[in-house]
């Protein structure tokens, strides 16, 4: 699954990715809850999608806003293609159905990438948006194709069982998700390897000398892009087929674009696996979090922000170097440091969340009373001493953690250092 | 004839709003390459803080105050944030800007609510400026043509006739020149970013009881103003009035005309009925058609014209 993890040749490779097969096998095993299906299937779409989005944006530079489009095209194509099968107007097994949606979301990304891929960096970013918006509100306009606010809804048990499955239980749909997830990761990672995946990535760190090379550039983004739709629209697909409802105002608009841009990028834009954690972030924090507490879209956006100030590779380069610190064999040096940002983490976190929650509860719950329970503690809205206690804690934390931060990033640079002199040394032996 | 004049009065007042807030994002994109995302979110902003301001001690400070405010503000961001992943290019100064409008917007539903804050004109603005063929035009809308005006009038000023001006313009093609002459240049970024943060806050200030102000106005106007920065040639000033003024317009024509190709087919004296192919489309009134067409202005211009109105050069 990783690029850089598996530099030991075919028999890594085949772990890497027998093991990936497993788990997509053992997961739905080892949670059986009715609610960790339903999670474990938006997953393996979501995987997809996050994915395509990355062909776009770690591989080709481009930062799309509205990738939602090709998602959504591709389920309303879907939910078309499933609800005339169903009327006995066309011949389509279920489990062909994302491929239908993978074409459509190819058919759109070739019509709309044209204009867009005119142009790359931010006015890119700026015609996607555009585009999305366009795409967004042109869906309202026709309610025939688009079933209006209510949205489309198909039905996925039409048809002859295909091997003994009718896509009734949702055990099964996760079957077919898995299968798709499966073959389409498989062939996104092959496709890194190809020449126009090479060539992608050369557009993006150095447009000026893959020209002077003789390629054009804006064919090569275009073509990039039209396979990001393709995967997005598998996606979009099996999204229809999971739901079996596709609604306008929601599966084309910015907000989901935003989304997937938001977790892909803290997932890791930079390495292949990275988009798979952003899209089981992306479950999880929609699911679970979001029941928690009524601010995770704040904490989200504080989270990310200090994702792009901090680590602009996202939690997938955090990983890949603190393992290149574990291979030389000086994580030892950093463990004490860990601790101690994580307690000095967790302190400020406490602190600002709990001033976070009181604020919530203000504005949201006032009619509960003024008590609100914030991990195990009572805090009183009405009360001085809640008040001032939680930012004593959160100013006292920040200033540790600070400190911390700062001791701690001179001995990171340090450890860096020593690891790139080493292999230096290496080179040039 | 009527008509014609008060809708082109609003449509001018619109679009010279529009423009009060894609001048300071293309000056923020011309100088420093970054196009900030959160741009509309400090429009928000200015209207939640005059909003809040004008409770407590009136309109007028608050023109003032609120801007001010949300500059200082900007300003603060450009230093601790947007310096910071300077150096990791111009993608992720785009992706902080995002993280930005997130919170921003989250924050300003924690603090303000979800719903439409009541958010009125003050007394001296309230009721018609004039009346024409009939219909009235409101103070409001003539002061932000006012403002609007003024405030390009002296950012124009600023830019050509001071020292500041000088060196801003000059930190625009050649920084290390002009960080060798011996200012700093990175202060006069911040600078020119926390200016147009407060440009935009200006703009929300009237902008706010001219229409409405709620958690949805950034994202309303967003995507707009990133269509008038493309569509007038990015970091054209100019290009930028000049789009602004069009789309302003074209949006208020559009909104009020109620015809169809389906009337316009009629009047040829061909019927169409729901047989027709393509009834969907052929139904349409233009009123309908409004909320989209800056979008197609912007894919027509990207085909026809992809270095905008009055761009310089085709990046």
């Amino acid at each position: 699954m990783a690029n850089s993890v598996v530099k030991s040749g075919p028999l890594g490779r085949v772990v890497v990715w027998g093991l990936f097969a497993v788990l997509l096998i053992v997961l739905p095993l080892l949670f059986r809850s009715s609610l960790a299906l339903t999670m474990l299937s938006q997953m393996g779409y979501l995987v997809i999608i996050c994915l395509s989005y990355n062909i776009l944006l770690g591989q080709g530079g481009m930062l799309s806003f509205g990738h939602a489009v090709y998602t959504g095209m591709g389920a309303f194509i879907a939910v078309h293609a499933m609800n005339q099968a169903t009327k006995g107007a066309i011949w389509l097994p279920v489990s062909l159905v994302p491929l239908v949606g993978g074409v459509a979301g190819m058919f759109f990304a070739a019509l709309f990438g044209y204009v867009t891929t005119k142009k790359s960096g931010t006015t890119f970013a700026m015609i996607t948006l555009g585009i999305g918006e366009l795409v967004a509100a042109m869906s309202l306009m026709f309610p025939a194709f688009f079933g209006g606010e209510g949205g489309v809804t198909t039905n996925r048990t039409y048809g002859a069982p295909f091997l003994g499955l009718t896509f009734g239980p949702q055990i099964q749909v996760y079957c077919l998700i898995a299968a798709y997830c499966f073959v389409s990761t498989a062939l996104m990672y092959a496709f890194t390897g190809t020449p126009l995946g090479r060539m992608l990535n050369a557009v993006r760190d150095n447009p000026e000398r893959v020209e002077f090379i003789g390629y054009n550039t804006q064919w090569v983004r275009y073509l990039g892009f039209i396979i990001a739709g393709f995967f997005a629209g598998i996606g979009g697909a099996l999204a229809a087929i999971n739901f079996e409802i596709v609604g306008a105002a929601d599966s084309l608009s910015s907000v989901r674009s935003g989304g997937y841009l938001l977790f892909t990028f803290l997932g890791g834009a930079t390495f292949f696996f990275g988009p798979i954690i952003g899209a089981v972030l992306l479950v999880l924090a929609s699911v679970l979090l979001s029941e928690i507490t009524k601010a995770w879209l704040l904490y989200l956006g504080l989270v990310f922000l200090l994702m792009v100030m901090y680590a602009p590779g996202g939690i997938a380069s955090l990983i890949m170097m603190n393992l290149r610190v574990a291979k030389s064999g000086k994580l030892a040096r950093l463990l004490g440091w860990y601790a101690l940002l994580a307690v000095t983490g967790a302190l400020t976190f406490f602190g600002i969340a709990a001033l976070i929650e009181m604020i919530y509860h203000m504005q949201l719950n006032e009619a509960l009373g003024p008590v609100l329970s914030f991990l195990g503690i009572e805090l009183n809205v009405k009360s001085a001493a809640s008040w001032a206690g939680t930012v004593v804690v959160a100013l006292i934390g920040l200033g540790l953690f600070e400190l911390t931060r700062k001791r701690f990033a001179l001995r990171w640079g340090e450890v860096q250092g020593e690891i790139e002199a080493a292999i230096r040394a290496r080179e040039a032996a | 004839m009527e008509f014609f004049t008060i809708s082109m009065l609003n449509g001018l007042s619109y679009g010279l709003l529009l423009f009060m807030l894609s001048s300071g994002l293309t000056l923020i994109f011309s100088m420093m390459g970054v196009l900030n995302f959160a741009h509309t979110s400090f429009y928000m902003l200015g209207a939640y803080f005059a909003y809040s301001i004008s409770g407590a001690i009136g309109f007028w400070p608050a023109l003032l105050i609120a801007p001010l405010l949300v500059g200082g503000l900007g300003a603060l961001f450009e230093r601790y944030a947007l310096r910071r992943v300077h150096k990791f290019g111009h993608v992720p100064e785009l992706l902080v800007t995002f993280g930005l409008s997130y919170l921003i917007l989250e924050l300003v539903r924690l603090v303000w609510g979800n719903a439409t804050v009541p958010y009125g004109l003050p007394e001296q603005l309230q009721g018609p400026l004039f009346t024409l063929y009939g219909t009235q035009f409101p103070k409001s809308r003539s002061f932000i043509m006012l403002l609007a005006l003024l405030m390009l009038l002296s950012v124009w000023l600023l830019l050509t006739r001071t020292r500041i001006g000088l060196v801003i313009q000059a930190a625009l093609t050649h920084p290390e020149t002009v960080e060798s002459l011996g200012h700093n240049v990175p202060r006069v970024f911040m600078l020119v970013f926390g200016g147009g943060a407060a440009l935009a806050a200006l703009a929300g200030v009237i902008g706010g009881n001219t229409y409405v102000t709620e958690p949805a106005m950034a994202g309303a106007v967003g995507s707009i103003v990133f269509v008038v920065v493309v569509v007038g040639g990015m970091g054209s000033l100019a290009g930028a009035f000049l789009a602004s003024l069009l789309i302003g317009v074209l949006q208020t024509f559009a909104v009020a005309i109620d015809q169809s190709l389906a009337t316009g087919l009629h009047a040829l004296g061909i019927n169409v009925t729901d047989q027709t192919f393509g009834h969907d489309l052929l139904q349409l009134s233009v009123a309908q058609v409004a909320p989209i067409l800056p979008y197609l202005l912007l894919v027509l211009m990207l085909i026809f014209r992809p270095k905008g109105l009055l761009g310089r050069r085709d990046g």
